[in-house]
């Protein structure tokens, strides 16, 4: 291979690594969302689950010395933040839209609040696997440097995407979803069904922030997340809410996400401006050519009916 | 009375604040909060910044010029943090004023100044505001607005002798924001000064299109590092995440802004710093002791507005006495960054032979060009 072949190589490398690293937090708020929204209701507040999940997960692995502890905190406070979402959005002409911006802010601003202490001490982080320890190259080790988080994450896809197939409660989530009424006829709680989707979407989507803060980029501040919540809502709409979409579409957003860094850490040094926009450009690129009536057919039926 | 209200207004400032600019009241309330301060026999100061104080970067160096007048009985110093480039500043600055009796505004951001500042300054004419950066200009601005700034592309130089000692590798790293002209003379000083060492160093620059992206400059410090460079510096509003993710990968790293060495304690080489304290200290100084103070304030190591933060323990004996050496040269006030023949990456030359920019040249506040050595380009 001639030099400029390896750097291609290397590029192709990095945007392999950025894609697990990245997209991670993509990942688990997709499946978050995707579970929510299944269940017929939108919960545009996992941003705010996401940065609370950060910001609390650092505190509490900084506190105990355990970040898998801090881990657990994350998604405990991203089902606290669901249940709160729910239970507004189950009373009377309350929109669940509004809900989930007005949650948004108030995570976002909770947790800024409640993170002052912890942007300066270094809490314990998660460990990474190394798969390539077997190879000699830099750029290859790193980029097959996996966090657990991100198998967990790999394999709920798949899981997510059986347990709505073959299980009754998987089931009981889509018929919900599906129809107010059929949801009615057959016995099922709507409300009860929706708390619960909410909560456990929402408990995903604070783990998505652990990975954040105690893993990549590592660190709590005030910065930490660009947006990563907000893009992953959209995310699911892209995936047709099928959880393995949503794995596919978070590594090619974190891929793109790694795209610029790793062209310009190769010497090429024109249009950076564009690469480094290549996720936001991909989003909208992506809703346009897929906001066709073949993505509608696939929306929860209530969420189409509205 | 109006002492007693006074208390009350710092104890929920903000809300009282919003309240009164909404009813139009802020500027007719003014006056008993000056009285009130001037009475203690107190120099009032007002410090506002962009973003957390204790960033590990822009904004915690100037929190530690600040806490480090707290020490002075004399002094009142009030912050805010958080402050966006809005409205919202205007805001904070007259309940400084109004409220704690500030009797001069240090809004720290580059975007306060135009069109807040300049908004705010006319309706106090007592009060100064003095903004960090390069934008006041004497001709066209209130007499009770005025800037300091330093010369951080100094101890910038002084960290790329050390770095140009410390690499084996001859591959250089600079994660930086934007090429703006000081981005741009801070690589360019570190190039030079590393390329002084060892004329075949190259450095790789990677823009991240923001001040504060911290999964953008983790991904950017480990493309660099996989590239094979084995010290990474870099220019934006936090250096934290840059620095622990050299450490985190055995590589060695520079600091900016405010001291990072402990987030490294491995790898961190040196850095470049602020010296706010005493550039505030100063300030507070004059003003206590009456006199006039000046619109505009520059200066470098001589001066005291910059400094190197200490050498971690892996910078070798040479690096330090090398390093030490063009330091005292920039205290003495007579090194040269910009003497030709300087060429650009492109191979255009920018600084003939035998012509020199001096440290104060106003040439050197519009750099837009990357020097020989450095792999980037400055147009996106």
């Amino acid at each position: 291979m001639n030099a400029d072949d390896i750097q291609w190589l290397n590029v192709f490398i990095a945007v392999l690594g950025g894609a697990t690293r990245v997209g991670t937090p993509f990942l688990f708020v997709s499946l978050g969302e995707c579970l929510t929204e299944k269940s017929g209701r939108i919960n545009l507040g996992l941003e705010g689950n996401l940065i609370m999940g950060a910001m609390a997960g650092y505190g509490i692995s900084w506190l105990t010395g355990s970040p898998w502890l801090g881990v657990f905190a994350a998604g405990a406070t991203g089902l606290v933040l669901g249940f709160i979402h729910a239970l507004l959005c189950q009373q009377p002409r309350v929109n669940d839209i509004a809900v989930g911006i007005a949650l948004m802010i108030l995570g976002t601003g909770l947790a800024f609040f409640l993170g002052k202490p912890l942007i300066q001490p270094s809490a314990p982080k998660l460990a990474a696997v190394h798969l390539a320890s077997w190879s000699d190259n830099p750029a290859l080790r790193s980029a097959l440097e996996i966090n657990i988080l991100f198998v967990v994450g790999a394999l709920l896809a798949p899981a997510m995407a059986w347990f709505f197939k073959n299980t009754r409660w998987g089931l009981a989530i889509r018929t919900v979803g599906e129809s107010d009424d059929a949801a009615r006829a057959m016995g099922l709680d709507i409300n009860g069904v929706r708390m619960l989707a909410t909560m456990a979407g929402g408990f995903l989507a604070g783990v998505g922030g652990a990975f954040l803060s105690l893993y990549y980029p590592g660190g709590w501040s005030e910065g930490l997340s660009s947006g990563q919540g907000l893009m992953a809502v959209a995310l699911v709409i892209f995936a047709r809410w099928d959880p393995i979409r949503c794995l596919y579409a978070s590594l090619l957003f974190g891929g793109a996400g790694a795209l610029g860094p790793a062209l310009q850490s190769v010497g090429v040094t024109s249009g950076y401006y564009l690469f480094n926009a290549a996720p936001y450009a991909l989003t909208l690129v992506l809703m346009i050519a897929t906001s066709s009536t073949k993505v509608r057919s696939r929306m929860p039926g209530t969420l189409a009916a509205r | 009375m109006s002492h007693l209200k006074h208390f009350q207004f710092n104890a929920k400032r903000r809300q009282v604040l919003k309240g009164l600019a909404g009813a139009g009241l802020t500027t007719v309330m003014g006056g008993f909060g000056i009285k009130a301060a001037q009475a203690a026999g107190k120099v009032t100061m007002g410090f506002i910044y962009v973003g957390p104080r204790d960033d590990f970067g822009y904004n915690q160096a100037h929190y530690e010029g600040k806490s480090a007048l707290a020490k002075q009985s004399w002094i009142k110093a009030v912050d805010q943090e958080n402050v966006p480039e809005t409205i919202e500043v205007q805001k904070v600055m007259e309940g400084m004023i109004n409220l704690d009796g500030a009797q001069v505004l240090f809004p720290t951001s580059f975007g306060y100044f135009d069109p807040h500042i300049l908004k705010v300054a006319p309706k106090y004419p007592n009060v100064m505001f003095l903004h960090c950066g390069g934008l006041y200009d004497a001709k066209k601005h209130p007499k009770n607005v005025g800037s300091y700034f330093g010369y951080i592309d100094e101890p910038v130089y002084v960290s790329g002798i050390v770095a140009g000692h410390m690499s084996k590798t001859g591959k250089l790293g600079y994660i930086a924001a934007m090429p703006i002209p000081q981005v741009l003379r801070n690589i360019n000083n570190f190039t030079m000064a590393a390329r002084s060492v060892n004329p075949k160093i190259t450095v790789q620059v990677v823009f991240t299109g923001g001040w504060s992206n911290p999964v953008k400059e983790a991904e950017a410090a480990n493309s660099l590092i996989d590239q094979g460079i084995d010290v990474l510096t870099c220019h934006v509003d936090s250096p934290k995440v840059v620095v622990e993710t050299a450490e985190k990968r055995g590589i060695y790293s520079c600091g900016y802004h405010a001291n990072q060495a402990k987030l490294a304690p491995k790898g961190f080489l040196t850095g470049a710093e602020w010296n706010w304290s005493k550039v505030y200290l100063d300030y507070a100084k004059m003003i206590a002791g009456g006199e006039k103070i000046p619109n505009l304030i520059r200066g470098g190591f001589k001066e005291g507005i910059v400094k190197s933060s200490p050498y971690g323990k892996a910078v070798s004996a040479k690096a330090k006495a090398h390093a030490d050496k063009v330091r005292a040269q920039f205290m003495a006030g007579d090194f040269v960054v910009y003497k030709g023949p300087i060429k650009d990456n492109t191979g255009k030359t920018v600084v003939p032979q035998g012509k020199a920019y001096g440290q104060t040249d106003i040439w050197l506040e519009s750099m837009d060009w990357l020097v020989e050595g450095v792999i980037g380009s400055t147009k996106g």
